[in-house]
């Protein structure tokens, strides 16, 4: 494409149908504790 | 839903729903605003008409098929369809605590949250006994997750550190029993650090956050200790020394600092936070009364976001120099980053993330600690309201009447349920400000992204 780059590969619907396991790191536990940023954490599944 | 900004000569388009990042020349930024789904395969004639005094048909059409055939590969107007995930979701075992080591501290910041330590009551340590016992508590309920996290939080967890000591001890001496990981995070002032301390949070804390505010004149204007001076020149050796020794198993920290009205040019701190050689730096917005003179007000917002744009633009010409940095708010992964799931109910405070008192009183969270109908049980009797529970795991996006339709509702999950409560009077509203600031922050985040591809 000329016009438009698309920069990630937007696979968020995918995500949502295989997540949820729930083993990641509770967002407030990072740095924050007092604003909540989630899209900043790792998911622990792909950590590995 | 689309969400389009200009920043830093980027144009930016973002397909909320696919979370794809389109980065696009001028035309398809202007056409793009233009259109309405469905889209057909060819571009409107009125749409070309209104485009043809500043771009050529040719163009314009070419350019249209670009983004249609993004459309019809689900990355341009994807449609949102998370509330069905949202509706059947339930509760889940709680994972994580924020331990209250010490409802005591060693300074006295005047924008404390949490009344210069005590919470709204008095000042007191949590023993061991009662660490154990939060320990077994999390044990108990965090059924089958393994991976399980403890945050040493106070007032000053340093003021009570040998329990620290036993707390951790006792806790991995049931991993293997239970099939648990115990990952350990610490906050503290620094006061009290030295070597010894240094060395058992770098042999055990998978990360530590160092509460430094950047400048000395704006660190100690409001972290101040008990006779009024300030912290500064106590602290930042020790830090320093810290960061030095943090050589494994471990080596996530956060130099972390609280902005507020007395510093607006708060990128000066994060800069000077890198002079001093921190590379991983996180400076915040004060959560505070709007009442009072250091609060954030909506009046500030146009200088904050001007600042914040001019920190990213700093933290680009930064990369790959000896001071590159990582600053918290700008970190994002739009790869490899949370399913989903994780991102419909944020933070999970209530509902798998509790704080826990020094007498073992359980809340959703730190913030909530000391508003008495928010205590949701107690560590010794195992007690946990699931109504309260339950009111926090329904908290997602879907149930946020300004998160529903906001663009930035992926990114921040429906942000701080404390903010919410505390500023906005229920859990399931938002804080206006708290919001805005968010909205930047990821707009800039993401801008980041733009540069470095």
């Amino acid at each position: 494409m000329t016009h438009v780059k698309t920069i990630n590969q937007a696979n968020l619907k995918e995500s949502a149908v295989k997540g949820g396991c729930g083993e990641c790191q509770a967002s407030c536990q990072s740095a924050c504790k007092t604003s909540c940023t989630v899209a900043n954490q790792k998911c622990e599944r792909k950590a590995k | 839903m689309l969400h389009q900004y200009q920043l830093n000569g980027y144009n930016i388009i973002l397909d909320v729903n696919s979370g794809a990042v389109h980065v696009v020349d001028e035309l398809a930024y202007r056409l793009a605003q233009m259109l309405e789904p469905p889209l057909s395969d060819s571009c409107p004639d009125q749409i070309t008409e209104q485009l043809m005094p500043d771009f050529d048909k040719a163009s314009i059409q070419e350019t249209y098929q670009e983004l249609f055939a993004l459309y019809q590969q689900g990355q341009l107007f994807s449609v949102d369809d998370y509330e069905k995930f949202s509706n059947i979701l339930s509760e889940s075992p709680v994972k994580a605590m924020c331990l209250h080591i010490a409802h005591d501290c060693n300074l006295r910041c005047k924008y404390c949250f949490a009344d210069t330590g005590e919470y709204m009551g008095h000042r007191e340590l949590m023993s061991f006994e009662t660490g154990r016992a939060a320990i077994d508590y999390l044990l108990h309920y965090s059924k089958g997750r393994r991976n399980l996290e403890v945050d040493f939080f106070g007032g000053e967890p340093l003021m009570n550190f040998e329990v620290v000591k036993q707390i951790v001890a006792y806790a991995r001496s049931k991993e293997k029993e239970y099939g648990k990981v115990f990952r350990f995070t610490i906050t503290t002032n620094g006061l009290l650090l030295d070597d010894n301390k240094i060395d058992f949070i770098n042999q055990e804390m998978s990360n530590v956050v160092l509460s430094l505010d950047g400048r000395k004149e704006i660190n100690d204007r409001v972290r101040v200790r008990v006779d009024g001076k300030g912290s500064y020149d106590s602290i930042v050796p020790k830090y320093k020394r810290l960061v030095e020794k943090r050589t494994g198993p471990y080596d996530q920290y956060y130099v972390r600092g609280t902005f507020t009205k007395y510093n607006l040019d708060f990128a000066e701190d994060v800069l000077h936070l890198n002079d001093l050689g921190f590379d991983q730096i996180s400076v915040e917005p004060v959560v505070a009364d709007p009442k009072e003179s250091y609060a954030l007000t909506e009046q500030d917002l146009p200088q904050i976001f001007a600042e914040y744009e001019r920190l990213a633009k700093i933290l680009i010409e930064r990369q790959g120099t000896p001071k590159d940095f990582n600053f918290f708010h700008f970190m994002i992964d739009l790869e490899q980053g949370p399913c989903a799931i994780k991102r419909l109910r944020g933070c999970g405070c209530g509902n798998e993330y509790v704080a826990i008192t020094p007498s073992g009183d359980i809340y959703p969270c730190h913030q909530f600690v000391g508003h008495e109908n928010w205590k949701m049980g107690n560590v010794y009797d195992l007690s946990l309201n699931s109504e309260m529970k339950q009111q926090f795991a329904s908290a997602t996006v879907y149930g946020k009447e300004d998160c529903k339709n906001c663009w930035a509702k992926f990114y921040c999950s429906g942000g701080c349920n404390a903010n919410s409560m505390l500023y906005a009077g229920d859990i399931r509203k938002s804080h206006h400000l708290s919001c805005e600031l968010e909205k930047k922050r990821v707009e800039c985040a993401i801008m980041i992204k733009a540069a470095q591809f």
